[in-house]
């Protein structure tokens, strides 16, 4: 039965996967619904295809709902997280002269320690760093502004970060445009592949648990179309439990390959899925456990302080008042539609709506339905965590 | 306001291909007193934009460089000016007609409706020409293709059939329907099979 149609739109990225395979595999139609997959040129267009109403969701990086709450950026309309699609998925890449350089100073490109690679990178650096990624509001910018700082690399003043759509990326490095980059997969490997570039880093080094892309839509959508939102929560639930299997790896590459998502070969697809990568032009691979998470460690769950945390990083980097930022961000991300619509079917939701981003260090037992419920590590790199609640709560102890 | 209240508009017109960028030029240069400058989306655009400075960016909704005026849309420093996104206007219904038509337009902040209403209507109106002509030329194309397809269904047929030009022509009509498909789509299934035998 072909039930409702509704209209999504992806960027051709590995970690449009949920949505491809919701349609694809049949679990959009076991929830009764046929999904209109429109592949977006951009990041900019797709967000206004979504704020105009064209599509009905998106596929969309997670900074971009919090831009929209804190009135940065080109957009202003309310845009609601109903789900994480992904958990991860980036790569930090570099021209091949700075890799050469890299090397020259015995970095060994071991693809794991971002203090390491991070120092190495700053004092490899001629001048400012130029970085390319995607868009001015994603998880790549907020990944390389919090690593770069940390090493004490002034951030926005000391890195030059500029935007360029991942597909002219390794154009752009050939070009010397930029120095380096970071980007969703499969375009770091494809600039490998051009033998342009060499990858540093997985996102994943600098944050171990980045909820990278949400399934964004219209607040007054949410709020308008609670069954249709609930549906499509349970299908690309049900596709990314469906992607965590790795039997299903080899067949997601194919879907994905096909001309009318990604267009690319299954081969350089496979990479992000398996995590195994060619970090260089000389064919050396490096394994990445975790590169990019559909479903493990309940990943899809929209935890209020992970938008939270990219409100603060926002705020701290444009100059706006964090605590308001932070306040603004709490009801972005949707943990309660998520877990409404999954309630009886996800054994292992989450009891709580909110954590410390940054404080699982080993995997550890959580409350939830089942009480089965593991949350993998979450850390960042250097080891800081992220309260939301102490940034809020003492503001409000004056207010009242 | 830093921009020139009364002099030429300054339009920064982002586009790859020379004809369409000539005939969107045309039509911004009817509408009065307006510059415009053509410029390709590679990736320097922002540094090219910063450098021109002008009063409205224009670019093809399809082209991927969009993303890189985003970041231009923030720039807040006191000597920058400040780019605000047309998107956020209160003529929501030119906006929407400005998507339908697959164009977008950055605006400097403070630029006045009046002056920017007839540059938009121009774009809009080219733009639905475009994206008309582009149906236009796939359906001749297909058209032409199916035309090709069908001529070698006939020539198969008079080989194999021994009949004449309108003999195979009224054969494949008749199966087309009988089996109620579209003509094109016999002559190829029959080419398909011919090719496989072969």
């Amino acid at each position: 039965m072909r039930g409702p149609a509704l209209s999504v739109g992806f960027i051709p990225l590995v970690d449009a996967a949920p949505l491809v395979v919701a349609q694809e595999m049949g679990f959009a139609a076991q929830e009764g619904l046929a999904l209109d997959l429109v592949r977006a040129p951009s990041w900019s267009s797709l967000r206004d295809l979504l704020v105009f109403g064209r599509v009905d969701a998106a596929h969309m990086l997670s900074p971009v709902p919090v831009a929209a709450a804190l009135g940065v950026g080109g957009n202003t309309t309310a845009l609601s997280a109903i789900s994480v699609l992904s958990v991860n998925g980036n790569v930090v890449g570099v021209n091949l002269a700075l890799a050469q350089r890299l090397r020259d100073a015995g970095h060994g490109f071991d693809f794991r320690d971002a203090a390491a690679a991070g120092r190495a990178l700053i004092a490899a650096a001629r001048g400012p760093l130029r970085v390319g990624v995607p868009f001015p509001f994603s998880m790549h910018a907020e990944l390389l502004y919090y690593w770069l700082s940390a090493l004490g690399l002034p951030a926005p003043q000391g890195v030059d970060i500029r935007t360029v759509p991942p597909p002219l990326m390794a154009e752009a490095l050939k070009a010397g445009e930029i120095d380096a980059f970071c980007v969703g997969e499969p375009w770091g490997s494809i600039a490998v592949e051009q033998g342009v570039g060499a990858l540093l880093l997985p996102g994943s080094a600098i944050w171990s648990f980045a909820p990278e892309k949400v399934l964004a839509v219209r607040e007054d959508w949410a709020a308008s179309e609670p069954e249709l939102s609930a549906r499509l929560i349970r299908a690309v639930w049900h596709a990314g439990r469906w992607l965590a299997n790795p039997d299903s790896r080899v067949l997601a590459a194919e879907l994905l390959a096909r001309p009318e998502f990604l267009d690319l070969p299954p081969e350089i697809i496979d990479r992000a899925l398996s995590g195994t990568f060619t970090v260089a032009p000389t064919g050396e691979q490096r394994q990445v456990d975790g590169f990019v998470e559909f479903h493990r460690g309940a990943a899809t769950f929209p935890w209020r302080s992970q938008a939270q945390w990219i409100a603060h990083q926002l705020a701290a980097r444009m100059g706006l008042d964090r605590t308001v930022a932070v306040e603004k961000a709490k009801g972005v991300f949707r943990p309660d539609l998520y877990r409404a619509a999954l309630e009886g079917i996800a054994p292992d939701l989450p009891g709580a709506s909110s954590k410390i981003e940054g404080a699982v260090e080993v995997e550890t037992p959580v409350a939830s339905g089942s009480g089965r419920l593991f949350l993998p590590p979450d850390t960042f790199f250097d080891r800081r965590s992220f309260d939301p609640d102490a940034i809020i709560a003492p503001k409000n102890l004056h207010r009242n | 306001m830093l921009w020139r209240m009364n002099g030429p508009l300054s339009i920064a017109v982002i586009e790859n291909d020379p004809d369409r960028a000539a005939l969107i030029s045309e039509s911004l240069h009817a509408t009065g007193n307006v510059e415009v400058h053509v410029l390709t989306g590679a990736a320097d655009l922002a540094e090219h934009i910063t450098g021109l400075n002008p009063d409205v960016v224009l670019i093809d909704i399809a082209n991927p460089s969009r993303d890189m005026l985003e970041a231009m849309a923030m720039a807040t420093g006191p000597l920058e000016r400040p780019v605000a996104m047309f998107v956020d206007r209160s003529d929501e219904s030119l906006t929407r007609a400005a998507i339908e038509a697959g164009v977008s337009a950055y605006v400097v902040d403070g630029l006045h409706s009046d002056r920017l209403k007839p540059i938009l209507d121009a774009a809009v109106s080219r733009f639905n020409m475009f994206s008309r002509m582009r149906t236009e030329l796939e359906t001749t194309k297909r058209a032409l293709e199916e035309r090709k397809v069908i001529d070698r269904a006939k020539g198969l047929l008079m080989k194999a059939r021994g009949i004449d030009e309108d003999e195979a022509y009224a054969l494949l009509r008749k199966t087309a329907m009988d089996q109620g498909k579209r003509l094109a789509d016999v002559a190829q299934a029959l080419v398909t099979t011919f090719g496989l035998l072969s």
